[in-house]
């Protein structure tokens, strides 16, 4: 099964089951409990700003209305919590655990230090996001929609490291056949934006609501060229424009009108599964493996109930951005859609870190 | 005049908004919270906010930040007790604190230190915030005019502030610095990942040693152990000399330098990247080469400790600004607060470069609720000052356990791990014999905190200073030599050479005693062996991956050549030189009653213990263990304080929702919290 049949098929399950997701009345009552929800990462990143978002919200519409808190296991980049989530067991239902696609990538990749297995557990709320890529004005004057005019200049990028999600933007612009070379060891997105405004990088890219908040001002002022979005994936697995930004083009369509980039063949493929893994199922909320089914069911309700209250659409779009949330069997279909990468893909990535910046996962 | 013309009216509404009864309410209950929070060293700001998290969400913005304000900007205030009265650096921004506060409090004069130090954190806020005011409609240009080269410099300049706190022997200092700066580097690189000094098979060295840690290892612990050791009360003689209104008389006698201290926290604090690392340390090294008379710094002198406090008040200020412009949070509670502000209200508030120009008010209230929180933060320190001062002249014994209860946790919050423990106690044995062998501690945790800076910005600099130079030789050196650069180069070699001048003055261990060669050659020798391991370590690193091996390589080789001239001294130098200094020939130490083994080992058993059944348990046994038979106390004092450590352990936990280190037992039995 080619990579894009696969998603194709999970996104439509994905998208249907969102839709008919029936909550079911549960008979477990979380009064005076506490619930766990635990985050891999410290209490200054995203993953946080989204558990702390969807805290109270859950606490509200759960049975029982417990409290819920944001726990922090950070380090390893999360596989040490994933690593500690592996080992926990059901045991009455107060522990919730959220990944993010810095734990989705390294297990893709067989990072050594995996030892956890999305498989064996349960994932009950997903959601995503998407991504802009942006230049300097001057470059910007000679993007056309293409790349062509942009493969003879030097372009500087703040990254994160080639191994996390910073391989999305990386591995795209390479396909265009630009020469972007990355600077690596910045810490956040944030400081990549501000290493672009200080004039040392010329070109970056951050999650949607980054760029809303830091980068869209930039581009109001003249500042900075929207390049390209990584796009959405539409009900049959295709990659659409972002609808947060339904005027910026996908890497899709540069990538087709760009000499020498082509939209199929086992770089795009390869790209594309990292894509969906890291953007449109970016954060997942789990319980552990054996958690019986009531209780699944509970958090499922509650989770429903959140996304469709009737302010969330516009709370959500404020705070963790404009895309669909999954909950229940949507949920399960996001999580197969986020790690199953087929061995061609990975192979291909494996090979390009190797080749493009010495990197072995081994 | 524009500027003025969009700044007073938002001057005016955010004050508007501030002075409500209501708010001013929520600051004060805020700024309550912070106290209460900050005892706890190392965990301050993060814990607290995190804790008041689930309250933000559709909170009025106005209230919410009060709150949060309050909370957060009492923290460098609050900690400030922990470093002068325990020794213990209770965050980054108070690690130079300790220099001279601590040896203030030992001289009975804690009341002083602390009513000065709070004068000056007062003060500095309160400049920070004038200062701000103005400041933040122009900052965004001057930030961004701070690139990669000019944050190298102003960490090299952090750097330099080595060569006053070296010692008596500079060379030893250097290679303590470093030592701190090698094992800063220890784990997964930023730039390549790959590992140095550490493996995948013990996950807890890729992550690198935390801060709290060090700073616990090397400040504290030795501290702790030598004042057991001697079996007395903090302050010599258990009497209090100067109260708290000599301390606050010489924060007036010496406000200029407040001044200034207050300017270089602002002023490094609006940089994005820098943090409160390298304030304190900047201004401590100014504080010293304005001082006429030096003989007094690292014995009690007392404007060691208006620098350092007056620049990290105001730094907290100065950070607001790559916070709220920027949207990039200057410290971890910094980091929370962005994420909070997003919840306040309708959502509408987002930090990042509207907020100067749809939310200037509200920009302006968060400047002044800082400063506000301040003055009452201050006033509340001050007011109890006197009574807490009175902690150091109980006998160290009774204090020691819990000190050590403390220290544990604050160890344990910073990553979870029990691995935690165990590295506090292998950095408190370096930090034990640092200062047993006049080692400067201050230059190795310098070398550490700074390490991670250095190797980044060295390595991003010149990866796009060989980028410019390749599009034109002119343009690379405008990027390299920028008028910043070369200021900051000027300030850096002036304070290096006047430090070096005067490093010999300046002792932080105060004046030890030089004895036998054979010690203090095995600790040499130990501190070579494992440069040259890191060393082979770093050179097995592929080439490819440059960035990850270089800083290892050179500093590593810098270090080991002054250990090696240190060798050839020491071969050729007399028994009694300076360079054997050893604190276990005569002093304090030496005429202990208490050996440095046996003590250590009542700290090695509480971690051992608590890897069999866990903290809480553990730590009952080593309370009733330690009050009956190193303090010789009742059964009946026994029980009391034992049950009151436990209990504080547990309302403080419990409240900030915190775990305890789980052991063995934990493992095979589900017990309820706080035993699990």
């Amino acid at each position: 099964m080619t990579i894009s049949n696969f998603t194709r098929r999970a996104v439509v399950g994905l998208i249907a089951a969102a839709g008919m997701a029936a909550p079911v009345a549960a008979e477990v009552d979380f009064s005076g409990k506490t619930i766990e929800w635990v985050i891999p990462f410290s209490e200054t990143g995203g993953s946080a700003k989204w558990a702390n978002f969807f805290a109270p919200l859950l606490s509200e519409a759960l049975p029982g209305q417990p409290t819920v808190v944001v726990k922090f296991m950070p380090g390893a980049g999360s596989t040490k919590g994933a690593n500690w989530f592996q080992e926990q067991e059901h045991d009455d239902g107060t522990l919730l655990f959220g990944t993010s696609g810095s734990t989705q990538f390294p297990y893709l990749l067989s990072d050594p230090r995996v030892r956890y297995e999305y498989n064996d557990w349960i994932p009950v709320m997903a959601s995503g996001t998407g991504g802009v890529a942006y230049l300097n004005p001057e470059d910007g004057a000679k993007f056309d929609g293409s790349a062509n005019a942009l493969k003879d200049t030097s372009f500087i990028y703040g990254s994160q490291g080639a191994t996390r999600l910073d391989l999305v933007p990386l591995l795209a612009w390479q396909m265009l056949g630009m020469d972007v070379e990355p600077v690596f060891g910045i810490k956040g997105r944030g400081d990549g934006r501000l290493m672009f405004e200080r004039g040392e990088a010329n070109i970056d890219y951050q999650t949607s609501s980054g760029y809303l908040g830091g980068s869209a001002p930039l581009v109001e002022a003249g500042q900075a060229v929207p390049m390209m979005t990584w796009g959405a994936l539409d009900a049959d697995g295709n990659i659409v424009r972002d609808p947060t930004f339904p005027d910026i083009p996908t890497f899709k369509e540069v990538c087709e009108a760009t000499d020498g980039c082509e939209t199929s063949g086992e770089a795009w493929d390869a790209w594309k599964a990292f894509f969906v893994a890291g953007f449109p199922v970016q954060k997942l909320a789990f319980l552990p493996g054996d958690t019986p089914q009531e209780v699944v069911d509970a958090y499922t309700a509650a989770f429903q109930a959140v996304t469709e209250r009737g302010d969330f659409a516009d709370i959500s779009s404020k705070r963790v951005g404009k895309y669909p949330v999954f909950v229940g069997d949507g949920s399960k279909s996001a999580l197969q859609t986020a790690t199953n990468v087929d061995d061609n893909a990975k192979a291909y990535v494996l090979n390009w870190l190797k080749d493009s910046y010495g990197v072995e996962l081994n | 005049m524009e500027v003025f013309a969009t700044a007073l009216p938002a001057l005016g509404d955010a004050w508007a908004l501030i002075l409500q009864p209501i708010v001013l309410g929520y600051l004060v209950l805020g700024v309550v919270m912070g106290l209460a929070v900050g005892v706890f060293p190392g965990l301050g700001g993060i814990a607290g906010l995190s804790l008041l998290l689930p309250f933000m969400f559709g909170m009025d913005p106005i209230l919410g930040l009060a709150l949060m304000i309050g909370m957060v900007a009492v923290v460098p205030t609050s900690d400030t007790f922990a470093s002068v009265l325990m020794g213990i650096p209770g965050s980054s921004a108070s690690q130079a604190t300790v220099l001279d506060g601590f040896p203030m409090a030992k001289k009975g004069e804690a009341a002083r230190a602390l009513s000065a130090a709070f004068a000056s954190s007062l003060f500095g806020g309160l400049v920070g915030a004038t200062f701000l005011t103005m400041f933040i409609l122009i900052a965004r240009p001057i930030v961004l005019a701070f690139g990669l080269p000019e944050m190298l410099m102003i960490t090299i300049l952090g750097l330099s502030m080595v060569a006053i706190l070296a010692g008596r022997i500079p060379l030893k200092g250097v290679a303590a610095a470093g030592l701190g700066l090698m094992v800063g580097t220890i784990g997964e690189a930023d730039a390549g990942g790959s590992l140095r000094m550490a493996t995948y098979d013990i996950p807890y060295l890729t992550d690198g040693l935390k801060l709290v840690i060090v700073g616990l290892g090397i400040f504290a612990v030795p501290e702790i152990v030598s004042l057991l050791r001697q079996d007395r009360s903090i302050a010599k003689g258990a009497s209090l000399g100067a109260g708290w209104l000599d301390g606050v008389k010489d924060w007036f006698a010496n406000i200029w330098l407040s001044v200034r201290c207050s300017i270089i926290g602002v002023i490094v604090g609006v940089i994005p990247g820098l943090g409160g690392s390298v304030v304190d340390w900047i201004a401590y090294g100014h504080s010293v080469q304005t001082t006429k008379d030096k003989s007094n710094f690292g014995k009690g002198e007392v404007r060691g400790v208006i620098g350092p406090e007056s620049s990290n008040n105001a730094k907290e200020g100065g950070g607001l600004v790559p916070t709220l412009l920027f949207g990039i949070p200057g410290s971890g509670s910094m980091a929370i607060f962005i994420g909070a502000v997003a919840l306040l209200g309708s959502g509408d508030i987002e930090v990042g470069p509207s907020m100067l120009k749809d939310n200037l008010d509200i920009t302006y209230s968060i400047v002044w609720l800082l400063a506000l929180a301040n003055v009452v933060g201050t006033i509340l320190c001050i007011a109890a000052s006197g009574g807490i001062a009175k902690l150091t002249t109980i006998r160290f014994t009774y204090l020691a356990p819990f000190l050590f209860m403390l220290i544990s946790f604050a160890a344990f919050q910073s990553g979870q791990n029990f691995e935690d423990l165990l590295a506090l106690f292998v950095i408190g044995l370096i930090g034990t014999f640092l200062r047993r062998f006049d080692w400067s501690r201050p230059a190795f945790l310098i070398g550490f905190v700074l390490s991670n800076p250095v190797e980044k910005f060295t390595n991003q600099a010149f990866q796009i200073a060989s980028f410019r130079f390749r599009k034109s030789f002119s343009e690379g050196m405008e990027y390299v030599f920028s008028p910043i650069v070369i200021v900051l180069i000027v300030i850096t070699v002036v304070s290096v050479i006047l430090g070096i001048r005067q490093a010999k003055m300046i002792m932080a261990e105060g004046d030890v005693q030089a004895g036998t060669k054979r010690a203090p050659l095995v600790f040499l020798l130990v501190i070579m062996a494992y440069l040259i391991v890191a060393l082979v370590n770093a050179n097995m690193i592929p080439d490819y991956n440059m960035t990850d091996k270089i800083i290892p390589l050179v500093i590593g080789s810098v270090s080991l050549f002054c250990c090696v001239i240190l060798l050839i001294q020491m071969t050729r130098r007399p028994e009694g030189d300076a360079i054997f200094a050893d604190k276990e020939i005569a002093g304090e130490d030496a005429s202990a009653p208490h050996g440095l083994w046996s003590t250590l080992a009542w700290f090695a058993s509480l971690i051992a213990a608590t890897w069999v059944v866990g903290f809480i348990l553990a730590l009952l046994g080593f309370l009733i263990a330690f009050f009956r038979i190193r303090a010789g106390a009742s059964w009946q004092m026994t029980l009391i304080l034992t049950a009151c450590g436990i209990g504080f352990m547990c309302v403080m936990a419990g409240a900030l929702n915190r775990d305890f280190p789980p052991g063995l037992l934990q493992g095979m039995v589900d017990l309820p919290w706080p035993l699990k």
